[in-house]
């Protein structure tokens, strides 16, 4: 059984983002990148399924310069292989980077191909149902749990809904899955073995050509105004506690509260 | 090809989701100006009755079949990408859910047609549809376009009032035949939630919190404050992932919708999937550590303070 993760960087959210003098995009020079968080979770939960069915576990990135670090820390964390896919000079949107990993799929065996749910700059769409489109392949997204049949033919999946209403379906393989959270935290990789890894590693890498794009014309991006809302409170933290506890107060709320 | 904007309705337990409401009611005025019908899509399994609910729509797209009584992706796909292709309608919309991005991606690659993700505006001018979505957790706004001039949006929802789309009525109901389904993906059963200690939809206070808190020893700080406070602990969805507080706690898309009197959001960053589920609360009051998260553009008031510095000086407050 050969389980595909695919993973991507994006930018960190924890840094200030600011507009590109054209106003559309994002100004790129200074941005820091961090692993989508879904992704994590799709990478998480095909090493724990390789841990309970001995499955493969290969790891493919979009070659945009600087994917290095994300593959090797695949490698550090259990992964099996890892493989650089096209050259792109940076992230793709969502319909050519599903094309590209259609292109590299066509080399790479792939009973589950695992990704992410959503990445934060999926402007056309997510990659897990774009890509099972190319593919002809089916897919589910906001998938909670996977579970592998023995015979390595189906496997069965959960799909959550709002309320915490959850759908179990049966999946013919191979199948695409949009992966919402892993039964486990993903695991940790020590810093040092990761830039071992970044040195020694084998980097698969295949070339692939997708074009098309996403068939969006990105008119104008802007930060919004995200104070416009609230009143903000100033001051030390004791100031802000009793303008906060006053407000409360006023409502009637918490008086005599309960202990 | 037509000016006619198709919703794709979806529906649960005999009823329509609030959700595509919110799409028919917008769908309907796109439409009218457009000049071109709002239809709504709708699959299921002896599911005719539901049109009645979708007055919105002048045309409901009835595809019956055994095999849609349950939404699979796959189903769904092979239900609507000839219908779409045979229309082409001047735009799709969808909910951002689940349902939502499987179908909308999937008839966008099999369709050739774009696809904007996570909109919160869908509007008209002479250029064709004007889309405004909402990128970085909520941090950036994007204009788009399409570059064909017609296309697919998943909402998010809240975008639209649901008022607008819920018109009782009766749309005229066209049956599509529905050939082979593809049957790749199974239903086998729902899995519903059980019952937690506390229903957090019916409480008037609730403390809220996000990652921002750390670590699991410090919930009993803000267990400490809803307790002064007469109310209750919920929190986001990473704090119910990490199994610091049960799954039922969670507020947002895939937890529950809450409208408390009093929203406390504590270390919360107000991605759009959390605000779903919170932003018709009463009184939101936001503490948070960056100046610049999307939860402050909801909120009524705010404070760019240390959660674990606030929490007690107010809950001493609240006590003393
Ligand atoms: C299909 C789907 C469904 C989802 N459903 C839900 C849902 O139902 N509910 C939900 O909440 N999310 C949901 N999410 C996840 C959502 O996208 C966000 O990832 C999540 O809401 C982020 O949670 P957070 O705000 O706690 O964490 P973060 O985004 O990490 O934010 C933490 C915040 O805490 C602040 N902070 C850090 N330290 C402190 C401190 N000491 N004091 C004060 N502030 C501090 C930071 O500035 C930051 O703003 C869903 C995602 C998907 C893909
Ligand atoms: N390199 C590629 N570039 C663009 N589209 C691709 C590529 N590879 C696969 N696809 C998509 O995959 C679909 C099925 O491809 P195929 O399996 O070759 O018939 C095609 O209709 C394309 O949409």
């Amino acid at each position: 059984m050969d389980l595909v993760v695919l993973l991507k960087l994006v930018p960190d959210l924890a840094e200030e983002l600011e507009i590109a003098a054209d106003g559309r995009d994002l100004a790129r020079d200074w941005l820091s990148y961090l692993t989508s968080e879904w992704d994590e979770y799709a990478l998480e939960e095909a090493l724990q399924l390789k841990a309970t069915s001995g499955a493969t576990v290969t790891c493919l990135a979009l070659d945009t310069g600087s994917v290095e670090e994300l593959l090797a820390t695949c490698l550090a964390r259990g992964a099996d292989r890892v493989v650089k896919v096209g050259s792109f000079e940076r992230a793709p949107d969502s319909h050519t980077a599903a094309r590209a990993f259609a292109a590299a799929l066509k080399e790479i065996p792939a009973d589950l191909i695992l990704t992410g749910v959503q990445a934060i700059d999926d402007l056309d769409g997510q990659v897990a149902p774009l890509l099972a489109a190319a593919l002809g392949l089916p897919h589910v997204s906001v998938v909670t749990h996977i579970g592998l049949a023995g015979d390595g033919r189906t496997a069965t999946v959960n799909q959550e809904y709002a309320g915490g209403l959850v759908a179990e379906f049966e999946v013919d393989l191979p199948a695409v899955l949009g992966v919402q959270t892993s039964r486990e935290a993903p695991r940790y990789a020590p810093v040092s073995r990761v830039r071992q890894l970044m040195k020694t590693a084998d980097y698969g890498a295949v070339a692939v050509t997708a074009e098309g794009g996403s068939g969006l014309l990105v008119e104008a991006m802007s930060i919004p105004e995200v104070t416009g809302g609230a009143e903000m409170i100033s001051g030390t933290v004791e100031q802000i506690a009793e303008r906060v506890a006053t407000l409360i107060r006023e409502r009637g709320i918490g008086l005599g509260g309960s202990r | 090809m037509s000016n006619d904007v198709f919703v794709l309705v979806e529906h649960r337990d005999g009823a329509v989701a609030d959700a595509t409401f919110e799409l028919l009611g917008r769908a309907r005025q796109l439409a009218v100006a457009a000049g071109g019908e709002a239809v709504a899509l709708l699959l299921g399994s002896g599911v005719e009755a539901l049109s009645s609910k979708l007055g919105a729509a002048q045309r409901v797209l009835l595809a019956e079949d055994a095999g849609l009584a349950e939404f699979t992706p796959s189903a769904y796909q092979s239900v609507l990408v000839p219908i779409v292709q045979e229309r082409a309608p001047l735009l799709v919309l969808a909910t951002n859910t689940g349902v939502g991005m499987d179908v909308a991606a999937g008839l966008s690659m099999a369709c050739g047609l774009a696809l904007a993700a996570y909109a919160t505006d869908v509007a008209l001018d002479d250029g064709g549809p004007v889309i405004t979505t909402q990128l970085y957790a909520g941090k950036v706004n994007v204009r788009v376009r399409f570059r064909d001039g017609r296309g697919i949006a998943t909402v998010v929802a809240g975008a639209f009032p649901a008022e607008a789309g819920q018109l009782a009525g009766s749309p005229i109901v066209e049956r599509v035949t529905v050939s082979a389904l593809d049957g790749r993906i199974r239903f086998r059963r729902l899995l519903r939630p059980e019952a937690g200690d506390v229903d957090i939809t019916r409480e008037s206070v609730l403390v809220s919190v996000g990652r921002g808190i750390g670590e699991a020893d410090n919930i009993a700080l803000v267990e400490a404050l809803a307790a002064a406070l007469g109310g209750a602990v919920s929190s986001s969805r990473p704090i119910a992932d990490a199994g610091w507080l049960p799954r039922t706690r969670q507020v947002g898309k895939s937890g529950l919708r809450v409208k408390p009197r009093l929203y406390l959001a504590l270390g919360i960053s107000g991605a759009p999937e959390h605000l779903e589920g919170m932003r018709g609360a009463d009184l939101i009051i936001a503490i948070n550590t960056d100046a610049r998260a999307p939860i402050f553009g909801v909120a009524h008031y705010g404070a760019v303070a240390d959660l674990l510095d606030v929490v007690p000086a107010l809950t001493k407050r609240m006590t003393g």
